[in-house]
This record gives structure tokens, sequence and C-alpha cells, in this order.
């Protein structure tokens, strides 16, 4: 009885998450973050309000809010069960140790061509 | 030869042993799951190679100098306005497949199929822009292997020694056509997917099988580009 209370629980729960009120929400703010790295980029930089070697991280983390967005609620991640999650998103350490790895291999390449160039 | 339930079939009812489902989802969508992981894994490859030859290099083009033309209207001037288009177009058919999942689970067969072709008219409309930059960027010279003359790449850096603009517009112009086309690849069988599925609901498939999960399924996928576009636009247009 209670198990097949929980089962017809579930079905419904996977889309009590995304409503259409929510859908239009995070299209907003998708939307409304790209508004903003657009303001960065065509009228901050250029004017000198926000420096680059700066506005790169803004980017990145404006990019990372944008994918947890897309994640999270289109794809519907957010409400799926904790194993799924894990196994989704513990191996995308993956990309991390990578990102890590040849940015330190890229400091070398610099080393690498500096006599070349002079 | 009772009714009675034995002590090993209780057992099976505990979700680690095998009664049911741990994660909860159809095995279909669970590998959908595991396939954008690794479609993830190839992406990151491309863009980490691609920012690691940027890092490493001393000039590199100038996104707002490269991308500033608008096909049909102007040819300079208008820097990362299309491709502020194109993502919008892409964010929005995101939005429309999301609508066609949502009402999918209220078995709204009608509504599926609108939004669905919502999707796909987005599709094409994000894959023809797209054809539209490449055309632009072929006449300026750019294509795989080959760069415009030197006097053309002027225009194109903001810093840097002039004697290495060369390799590094090469490099520029192979990353950017390897990775939007294998983007572009993936949103070509993103629409020719959608394509199927829209068929199927037209056909009444999922109204007769009860539910509209194959419409989730795609829908995972469908995020997935939208989600790669992301970076690409962030590391190719903005930084």
């Amino acid at each position: 009885m209670s198990s097949e209370h929980n089962e017809a629980h579930a079905a419904h729960g996977e889309h009590e998450g995304m409503t259409k009120k929510k859908i239009i929400q995070v299209f907003l703010i998708l939307l409304g973050i790209t508004v903003v790295e657009f303001i960065i980029a065509l009228a901050l930089v250029p004017k000198n309000i926000v420096p680059l070697h700066l506005a790169n991280p803004i980017y990145i983390i404006l990019t990372l809010l944008k994918a947890f967005y897309i994640v999270a609620f289109f794809m519907h991640l957010k409400f799926e069960k904790v194993g799924l999650m894990l196994s989704i998103i513990v191996p995308i350490l993956f990309i991390i140790g990578l990102i890590l790895v040849l940015t330190n291999e890229s400091h070398y390449w610099v080393e690498l061509l500096r006599p070349v160039k002079s | 030869m009772s009714a009675q339930v034995s002590p090993i079939d209780e057992v099976k009812t505990t979700p680690w042993s095998g009664g049911s489902s741990p994660f909860k989802v159809e095995y279909g969508k669970m590998m959908m799951w595991f396939f954008l992981l690794s479609d993830a894994f190839t992406f990151s490859s491309l863009l980490i190679a691609y920012g690691a030859l940027r890092f490493s290099s001393d000039a590199w083009p100038a996104p707002d100098l490269v991308f500033q033309s608008v096909p049909g209207m102007t040819d300079s001037g208008a820097p990362l306005v299309f491709v502020g288009l194109m993502t919008f177009i892409l964010i929005l058919s995101s939005v429309t497949m999301v609508l066609a999942v949502e009402a999918g689970h209220r078995m709204a067969r009608k509504e599926v199929l609108w939004w669905m072709v919502a999707t796909i008219i987005g599709g094409f409309t994000f894959l023809g822009c797209q054809a539209l930059e490449w055309t632009h960027l072929h006449h300026e010279g750019f294509w795989w292997g080959s760069i415009p003359h030197m006097e053309e790449l002027k225009h194109l850096f903001k810093e840097g020694p002039e004697a290495s603009y060369t390799v590094y517009a090469q490099q520029f112009a192979n990353l950017f056509f390897t990775i939007t086309g294998f983007h572009g690849f993936h949103v070509f069988s993103g629409v020719v997917i959608n394509i199927i599925i829209t068929v199927n609901v037209l056909a009444g498939t999922y109204e007769k099988r009860g539910s509209y999960l194959m419409v989730e399924k795609v829908g995972l996928y469908w995020h997935f580009v939208d989600l790669v576009w992301v970076f690409v636009f962030t590391f190719f247009y903005l930084v």
C-alpha cells in the first residue's frame, strides 16, 4: 500500500518541478545572464570600466551559472535521485583535471616558444 | 504451494536488491545521460585544447574585430550582434523543448506537436545562421588551412608581435571551424531526431504507449546541444 503510494508520488513528482511559470522564469534568467555578458563585452570593457583580466573570469562564472540552470532545470537533473545526480556530476571532475593539466602545460609552451621568437 | 510470499522475494523489494530501480529513471533515459556525459568529455577536450593553444600564444584574433558582420545588413561595425541573435534562438528553442516535455507529462498531444515543431524551426534557424557565419568567414579568407592576407590580418588583431599573426590566425581558423562544425553537426542530428519524434507524435505512437518519455529523452539531447553552445559562445566570442 505504502510503496504503491510512493511510486504514484514519484511519477507525479517528476513534473512537479517544472511548471510553465518555472520554465519562463528560468528562460528569463538565462536571457538576463546573456544580456549582462553582452553589456560587459560591448560597453564596460571598451570603456575600461571593467579591465579585461577581470572580465574573463566573470564570463566564465556567468557561463557556469547558465550551465547550472540548463542542467538543473531544463534537463531536470535537480529533481532526479541523488545517485543519478552524482553519477553525472562526479565524472566532470576529470574535465577539471584536464583543465588544470593543460593550463600548466601551456605555461610550459610559452617558455618553450620564447627563445624562438626573440 | 502456498500463496504466501517467501522471505527471499520480500528481500527483493528494496531498491538495492533489484526490487526497483535505484535511480528511478527508465533505462533509455539513463543511457542518454551517460551518452551526454561522454559527449561532454569530447567537447571539453576540444575546448580545453583551444584554451591551451590560445593561452600559450602571444597574439590572437580579437573576437569583436573578427565577428562584426550581420549578414544581409552590414559587413562591419556590429560586433557580436549576430552571434547574440544565434544564442537567443538556441536558448529559445531549448525553452520550446521543455514546454513540449511539460505538455507530454499532461498527455496533451497537440501541444507537444506544436512545441516540437517550434523547436525544429528554432534548430533550422540556428543552422542557417551558422551557415551564414561560416560563409562570411570563408569569404574573408578563413578556412581549415587558409587565412586572409597579412594586410587584412592586421585589422583583426589588437596586440602582439606581427610576426606571429599568421601562425595564430591559422590556429584560430582551424579550431573555430572544427569546434563550431562539430557543434553544428550535433545541432543537425538533433533536428533530425526531433523530426523523427515529431512524426511519431503525429502518428500517435506515444499516445498509444501511454507516455511521452521519448520526447523527454530527445529533450535531454537538445538541451545538451544548447549547453555546449553556451560554452562555445563564451570561449570563442567573449573571452
